[in-house]
């Protein structure tokens, strides 16, 4: 019987020999690409990446269709040879290894479940391929952990979109690896349903403490999942850090406009003094502090989000400490229930976005009004000046 | 309401539907009927006029010289043929579709050949070939042909159904820990069976069959299609309608049992939802 516990570390190929040795409870490994490329003929999906995941974060890989994402996945999981570069998961260089010597699960972004067996065959598939000894009752608790335990016998055609996602996810969760990619796990379902499975996916990742690899290009299920947020853009990374540091500090104008929005006004930097960069912008000086400034001379772009921004009356005295822009014009007033969003049209620097929460009740500025604009100075960013200020705006007509 | 009435009541299309539909099947199985019929026949020397009903073919099938041996001879050929264009024809199908190789579109195309190339020459250049070789024409040679002519059609048939397969499910599998061979036999052959099942249907069916290469390529040896057609200037004995019905009534058996199974298995798919 004590022969009998030992029997997943036996296959040295299998995940087991490249990290923790007992298969439950596993607590995931660090994962390392260091000059990842991949080229097809002549484009270059995924070019001279370099990242590292933590063990045990939930980490998102957030980017637009078509960026190298999915690419990216599949080189950790072996599904795909890096032109060049390498790729390390625990310490351990595995770019030689074929996919079913790594220690990595997927979860497809077609789910990719075998229609010729059952719920249950298809989730205990990779502990019987490894001879785990209780592959059953282990893959009955993988449907346990997913909320599927009573469809263990049906076939995937006869599951709907989100319990195949489950089982999906059950799937590659039981074999505790010790990376786990996520390609897009949650595109096919309805927002409500989304929703649910986003909160339900951070639960077990929580409860199961793996390191969880998130494909998406829904920036606000990266943000709201994810513990570090890689951005990529056209197979490179823009930008890497938490949620809250890339929504408040973005480096880059892709990001900027790609989480969430910004308002971005072009500038030419005057001085640098004490800590600050002052900018002029058409005639307006605004300060921008040094360690949020990515340049700090020649052409810059100055960026505020938009609910940082306060709306004055066009006549309302002003503390001199503050970033203001304006006179301008209302041109959009639209009441989204917890919020009001502005638009503001300020002659020779374009349209500004602004958010007010509906804190006193209703929209406090009215359509055609001449504000001012204000905001404090320690929520500017500053950009490189030579990048075109709409890269990564979202298309609205698209998303 | 009165143009739905008339619909529903009589119309040209109603009766001749129905009448051309009987004339077609009487076309297909008078044939068929006849040589049922004939396997009753108390046959003296000759099995063309009726003579009268009898059960001695059935009683004993194998009364006819040769006729058994005949049948066993095509049998035998049948399954080995099949067995050796099924397995082969499978590969080469997953290979088709699944690896970029150099000539693959080459092979795509060539492997067409044998079935659009009239039998006769087919059968005449194998026999001259195996002459050449210095090859003695029997059993060895007859099998080498069948599994020849029918392997194209295994491909076409399985090939249909390999890329009709997701390759996300071998990546999938070789992603849960399964070699390329494992991700073979666990997810893609079982997906296989199917098409494979029905090629070598197709397969047997196109061996048993065969008379014209057979012909060019058995020398003394015998199978039943060529024994039916020897015979058949002396008059075939009731013996060969037995074996033929049997034939006709097994590969019935057959579509029925897996229609039946088809819809049991759709029953019960529906019934678990
Ligand atoms: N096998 C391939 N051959 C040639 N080009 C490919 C191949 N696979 C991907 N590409 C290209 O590489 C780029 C990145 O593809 P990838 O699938 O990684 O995108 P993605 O970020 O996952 O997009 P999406 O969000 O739409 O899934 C795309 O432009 C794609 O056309
Ligand atoms: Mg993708």
């Amino acid at each position: 019987m004590a022969h009998g516990t030992t029997t997943g570390v036996q296959d040295a190929a299998g995940p087991a020999g490249a990290t923790d040795g007992p298969t439950s409870g596993g607590s995931g490994a660090d994962l390392g690409l260091v000059g990842v490329t991949k080229a097809f003929g002549s484009y270059l999906a995924v070019d001279d990446l370099t990242l590292t995941v933590p063990a045990g974060t939930f980490f998102a890989l957030l980017g637009p269709s078509g960026c190298g994402k999915t690419t990216t996945l599949r080189m950790v999981a072996g599904l795909e040879h890096p032109t060049s570069g390498s790729i390390t998961i625990g310490g351990t260089d595995v770019t030689a290894r074929r996919a079913h010597q790594r220690p990595v699960n997927t979860v497809f972004q077609s789910y990719a479940l075998f229609p010729h067996l059952t719920v249950l065959e298809n989730v205990a598939f990779g502990l019987r391929r490894r001879r785990v000894p209780d592959a059953v009752a282990r893959a009955r608790d993988g449907l346990a952990l997913v909320e599927l335990p009573h469809l263990a016998d049906r076939r995937p055609a006869q599951l709907s979109g989100g319990q195949q996602q489950r089982v999906a996810l059950a799937r590659a969760l039981v074999n505790s690896p010790a990376v786990l990619l996520l390609d897009e796990p949650l595109g096919a379902l309805d927002l409500k349903l989304r929703r649910q499975m986003q909160v339900e996916l951070k639960r077990i990742q929580t409860e199961v403490g793996l390191t969880f690899v998130h494909v998406t290009h829904d920036q606000e299920e990266a943000m709201t999942m994810a513990d570090q947020v890689a951005v990529m853009n056209a197979g490179r990374i823009e930008q890497l850090g938490t949620p809250a540091e890339l929504y408040e500090l973005p480096r880059t104008v892709f990001v900027a406009n790609f989480l969430g929005q910004s308002n971005l006004l072009p500038g030419r930097v005057r001085e640098v003094r004490d800590g600050w960069v002052g900018v002029d912008v058409g005639g307006t000086r605004l300060v921008v502090p040094q360690d949020r400034a990515v340049s700090t001379h020649g052409d810059v772009l100055v960026g505020v989000r938009p609910e940082k921004i306060h709306l004055l009356p066009a006549d309302e005295e002003l503390s001199d400490d503050a970033n203001v822009v304006g006179p301008g014009r209302v041109t959009d007033v639209s009441f989204a229930g917890v919020s009001t969003q502005y638009q503001v049209e300020v002659p020779g620097l374009g349209t500004l976005g602004v958010f007010a929460q509906n804190l006193a009740g209703g929209a406090q500025v009215a359509l055609g009004a001449q504000v001012r604009l204000a905001w404090a100075p320690r929520f500017t960013f500053g950009l490189d000046g030579s990048t075109d200020a709409s890269d990564g705006v979202v298309d609205l007509d698209r998303a | 309401m009165s143009a739905a009435r008339r619909r529903r009541g009589w119309s040209l299309g109603d009766a001749v539907v129905p009448v051309f539909a009987g004339l077609a099947f009487l076309y297909l199985l008078v044939p068929v009927a006849y040589t049922v019929a004939f396997s009753f026949n108390d046959a003296g020397r000759s099995n063309l006029v009726w003579q009268g009903f009898t059960l001695d073919a059935w009683r004993n099938p194998c009364g006819a010289p040769q006729v058994c041996e005949a049948f066993v001879n095509s049998l035998t050929v049948g399954l080995l043929a099949t067995a050796g264009a099924t397995v082969l024809g499978t590969m080469v199908a997953v290979a088709l579709v699944r690896y970029r190789f150099r000539g693959r579109s080459a092979a795509n195309l060539l492997i067409f050949l044998p079935m659009s190339t009239p039998e006769v020459v087919l059968g005449a250049a194998l026999l001259a070939q195996f002459l050449s070789l210095r090859v003695q024409p029997g059993f060895g040679t007859v099998v080498i042909a069948h599994v020849m002519f029918s392997v194209s059609f295994v491909v076409v048939t399985v090939k249909a159904r390999v890329a009709s397969l997701d390759p996300r499910l071998e990546e999938a599998a070789a992603d849960l820990y399964a070699s390329s061979w494992l991700a073979f036999w666990k997810v893609t052959f079982p997906l296989l069976v199917p098409g494979i099942a029905a090629a070598a249907l197709l397969a047997f069916s196109l061996s048993f069959d065969d008379f014209i290469i057979t012909n060019f390529n058995s020398g003394a040896f015998t199978t039943f299609p060529k024994f039916v057609y020897v015979s058949a200037a002396r008059g075939i004995p009731p013996q060969a309608n037995v074996i033929g019905s049997i034939m006709f009534a097994l590969a019935l058996v057959l579509v029925v049992a897996v229609q039946v199974a088809a819809a049991a298995r759709r029953r019960r798919a529906a019934r678990a939802v």
